[in-house]
């Protein structure tokens, strides 16, 4: 679905852009063996190369380059054999080094792809530009003290990956089914664990605005270092409205970083001399260009776990499900594993339904997190086989289901303990229809008139007077033969 | 029985090895002209109490049996530029004013687990940038050479402590780093010799940079044996620097043979200067014969490109320089001037803390390396590099060595050169090609101008051939039977 903006001189279309900083899993830093783990108290991990004392070199650290490699792979990419780390100079107080070492001329990965699941169950591929390795920079506090600024130099060093789109997104919607597709992939390798508050993952925007029909780009702005999804789709939507104010009022787009305001709901310019740099990059002469050979990268590509894209194409040939469906499965690893055990053996459709419609309502409404679910995968598909047996109905199996999410109990032996087993003894059936037919003589007369609604209100009868363990066909079945037949 | 301290590194440890004196004498000789030298300004602190120490456990040990090598119990001098655990390491900066490192470097640490014995740190040029030993916030050093009318004369540089503390006898080793002949040059101006091993061969780790790609640690000792002790007790891989080279160390000395029969020494046409003295060249000629009176073939060979080694090592070098040196901004550790804002405190720190040779590099090579210059510098000079390399390479496919001059002078008066930075760089220009190919060189006093100054003569090897080398600079030695004294030692 196309997003516009509509204005005077005709409709615009957005270009966007993505940088998208996400954090490696690893437990220690790229160039030094402090560890990663978040929250810790401040400046509690931090090597003597992390501080940049003097005559400290930095030593690769193997785990994250196989994590790019990784990743790479993941992002359909190039993976490039060759790459070099180079110095990124600028000075800042939480930059020990004075430098970061990032990867610029030559990344460790090129050009790759991301499909996109679309809501209307298409898909949309996205172009991968690159992806780089990088050092984080440590983090300033200006709120601690009235005049000094504080240090916390335990992210310094840390290893990212910076992943860049070429500008192949044309709505918010997409850049933020983009981003969750990225974390999805990367989730899936354990790459990264893309847990967005704690910042393990941020995006730089890029937004430009133009005609529709124009095939040129118009200049940019770059939104620096926003932290959600929900705020990187906003931050589009105001500064594409920003821009084709601008245009629309005579003035032109200047190329610039802006921050994101998400309380003004507004993006501002950031002073420019504050990115006024000139970076001086070239090649760190303490780090050997990253040379790596195809053998290594073959058999990293031969333990990669299977990806969304090809558990999606395999749900859709093995269960049956729509791409839809298929899609909103395996876009959490976790869930989709959850699936494949509750539905393994079992209808498919039935199982998609219980765990989209019913499970996740029920998660969304604790706050919880399908790997938090107090119903547990194996559960879920005994409740579907005592479905299917015709042991409970289904509505009986919604009263099941609710004990089993406050319980986190077997459904079998909930269903034992309250006798909520289906009554499928057809005496005691016929015992109930009679009783209600002989209970409401008038309602009787209206079905033997012709009146079907009254039907459905003696099945309901019926089902009162059994709890609900009766089989709801069967007894209308017989309310059939009694009264009409 | 002379001083101790006028031992020769292979004669100490065969005096300990016999019992003829313990380690603790040798180190207390050692201290004594240590602290009666102090007018030549080498050191920068002194560690008397620590060497003290450490003779004592070297003794405890050989009592035990259980010595460890030649270094045991050998005193030496390390170049204020090593951080040493609980030591004051300066650079010679005052910017590192009051930094005491919690760690050893791993060269300094190599030499401690050999039983070396270190006497205290030794002056330089600030962070190593100079010929002259002028640019140290510790004051020069003084050459224990006296100039031909009495003047004081520089050692040398940037090692120039560790090259004077050795020439004076104050020790009979020290250790420096030669990123473009900071080793080799004022071994040549002293009187010693001085090596710049295979960029690789030692750790870089906890040394503080200058010039990463070029930066290389190496001794200085009065004889090649010694050189070669020297070396074995400081190299090695080490998985903390990741251009250090994964290979095993020989031994070094047993290298040493004395004969130079099959080798073939190749004198590079294009290393002579116009200008260069006359007895310079006299002595680069005496050095080819006599490496051909014990055996060697002389071959003459062509270096076209050396001549841009320089120019590109001026990129190159102050490149990474300025890059390096960013970390020394008032932040963590040494020196900080507040200012209002924090730009204002990186000002002021970096202005008062840096001496005007630094500040000069560092801006030379921010020029360098910024937008719409780098391809035309930087990238040219690495460009140059490359070629440089080949060249060497494809010399060394017909030669085993080559044989140049150290420097294009002898020692200088203090103060001289000091107007013309360019005139001062080109002190290097015979040390500066092995850096730039990271080939091992070493320096050997060959003669002495018609000043009675020392000479050096420099022999460079392939890479990783340090034992050729020592084989080769082992003949010239013999040959060359370099005696002179320094006016210090009672000479001239």
């Amino acid at each position: 679905m196309a997003y516009l903006i509509e204005s005077d001189s005709g409709t615009w279309e957005v270009v966007i852009g993505l940088e998208v900083h996400a954090q490696v899993s690893s437990r220690a830093k790229l160039f030094s063996g402090s560890p990663t783990d978040f929250g810790a108290k401040p400046n509690t991990q931090v090597s003597l190369v992390d501080a940049a004392m003097p005559g400290m070199l930095p030593v690769i650290n193997e785990i994250c380059v196989e994590q790019a490699v990784r990743t790479g792979l993941g992002l359909n990419a190039q993976i490039n054999l060759h790459s070099v780390f180079e110095r990124k100079n600028y000075f800042y107080a939480d930059l020990p080094q004075g430098y970061q070492i990032s990867q610029y001329q030559y990344p460790i990965v090129g050009e790759g792809t991301v499909v996109l699941d679309m809501p209307d169950g298409t898909t949309r591929e996205i172009g991968i530009e690159r992806l780089h390795m990088e050092q984080d920079a440590g983090k300033s506090m200006h709120d601690q003290d009235p005049k000094r600024s504080f240090i916390d130099l335990n992210r310094a060093g840390v290893c990212l990956m910076e992943i860049v789109s070429k500008p192949d997104l044309r709505s918010p919607e997409e850049a933020g089914i983009y981003v969750r597709k990225l974390r999805s992939i990367m989730r899936y390798l354990g790459s990264c664990d893309g847990n967005m508050e704690q910042g393990s993952l941020r995006a730089d925007v890029n937004v430009s605005v133009r005609l529709q029909g124009e095939t040129d780009f118009r200049t940019r702005a770059e939104i620096k270092n926003v932290n959600s999804v929900r705020f990187i789709m906003q931050a589009i939507e105001v500064e594409a409205t920003r821009q084709v104010d601008v245009w629309e009022s005579g003035d032109e787009v200047v190329q610039e970083t802006r921050l994101f305001d998400p309380n003004r709901s507004e993006t501002r310019s950031m002073r420019a001399k504050e990115f006024a740099h000139d970076y001086r990059y070239f090649p760190d002469p303490d780090l050997l260009p990253l040379d790596l050979d195809q053998t290594y990268v073959d058999d990293i590509a031969a333990k990669l776990p299977e990806l969304p894209d090809a558990k999606k194409d395999r749900f859709i040939v093995d269960y049956g499900l729509s791409a839809y469906d298929a899609g909103v499965l395996v876009a959490d690893k976790e869930t989709a594993l959850f699936f494949e055990e509750a539905a393994e053996g079992r209808n498919a459709k039935l199982a998609v339904n219980w765990l989209t419609t019913n499970l996740f309502g029920a998660l969304n409404a604790a706050g919880k997190e399908i790997t938090e679910s107090p119903i547990s995968a194996t559960h879920l598909g005994g409740l579907l086989d005592l479905l299917a047996d015709g042991t409970i109905s289904s509505r009986i199996a919604k009263d099941v289901f609710e004990e089993m999410f406050q319980t986190s109990r077997d459904p079998a032996a909930i269903i034992e303990e309250k006798g909520l087993k289906q009554i499928t003894d057809t005496g005691a059936i016929e015992a109930a229809v009679d009783a209600a037919i002989i209970s409401n003589p008038e309602q009787a007369d209206q079905v033997r008139d012709g009146n079907d609604k009254a039907i459905g209100w003696f099945v309901g009868q019926v089902m009162k007077a059994t709890q609900g363990k009766a089989n709801p066909q069967a007894v209308n079945e017989l309310l059939q033969t009694r009264l009409k037949g | 029985m002379g001083k101790l301290n006028d031992l020769t590194i292979a004669e100490a440890r065969d005096g300990l090895a016999a019992g003829d004196f313990s380690a603790a004498e040798l180190t207390e000789d050692c201290i004594t002209a240590m602290e009666a030298a102090r007018n030549l300004n080498a050191f920068i602190t002194e560690t008397p109490e620590i060497a003290r120490e450490r003779a004592a456990t070297s003794d405890a040990r050989r009592a035990r049996g259980e010595a460890l090598g030649a270094l045991d119990g050998i005193p030496i001098a390390v170049k204020d530029l090593f951080c040493t655990t609980g030591t004051l390491t300066s650079a010679a900066s005052h910017i590192l004013d009051g930094f005491t490192p919690t760690y050893e470097s791993t060269v300094s640490q190599n030499l401690i687990n050999a039983g070396a014995v270190i006497l205290g740190k030794t002056n330089l040029d600030e962070f190593a940038m100079g010929s002259a030993n002028i640019t140290s916030y510790y004051g020069n050093v003084k050459n224990p050479w006296i100039g031909p009318n009495g003047e004081d004369l520089v050692p040398g540089g940037s090692s120039g402590g560790s090259a004077t503390a050795v020439a004076a006898n104050i020790c009979p080793g020290s250790i420096g780093t030669d990123t473009g002949g900071s080793i080799r040059q004022p071994a040549s101006l002293c009187g010693v010799v001085g090596m710049k091993p295979t960029y690789g061969r030692c750790s870089r780790w906890g040394t503080v940079a200058f010039a990463s790609s070029l930066d290389q640690a190496g001794p200085f000792a009065r004889t090649v044996r010694d050189n070669a002790l020297m070396l074995e007790g400081m190299a090695g891989h080490d998985p903390k620097d990741s251009t250090s080279a994964p290979i095993d160390v020989p031994n070094f000395e047993a290298s040493i043979s004395g004969d130079l029969k099959g080798l073939t020494v190749g004198i590079p046409e294009e290393y002579t200067l116009d200008g260069m003295p006359e007895e310079i060249q006299a002595l680069w000629d005496q050095g080819a014969a006599w490496m051909r009176e014990v055996g060697a073939e002389i071959k003459p060979v062509s270096l076209p490109h050396t001549k841009y080694a320089l120019p590109a090592y001026y990129i190159v070098a102050p490149a990474e320089a300025s890059s390096n040196l960013a970390r020394y901004d008032g932040v963590r550790y040494g020196l900080r001037v507040e200012g209002a804002t924090l730009d204002e405190m990186y000002e002021n720190t970096r202005g008062s803390g840096f001496g005007a040779e630094v500040r000069r590099r560092v801006m030379i090579g921010t020029y360098v390396l910024s937008a719409g210059y780098y391809d035309a510098y930087y990238v040219k000079a690495q460009q140059v590099r490359t070629i440089i390399l080949n060249e060497f390479n494809t010399v060394f496919e017909d030669v085993d060595v080559l044989l140049t001059p150290t420097a294009p002078n002898a020692a200088f008066p203090i103060g001289a050169k000091m107007d013309d930075p360019v005139a001062m760089y080109l002190n290097d220009v015979f040390t500066v090609p092995a850096n730039m190919a990271g080939l091992p060189g070493i320096s050997v006093p060959a003669g002495l101008d018609k000043s009675g100054l020392p000479l050096g003569l420099q022999i460079v090897a392939k890479p990783f051939d340090e034992e050729t080398m020592l084989r080769a600079a082992d003949a010239l030695e013999r040959a060359a039977n370099f005696t002179a004294k320094p006016r210090y030692l009672g000479g001239q």
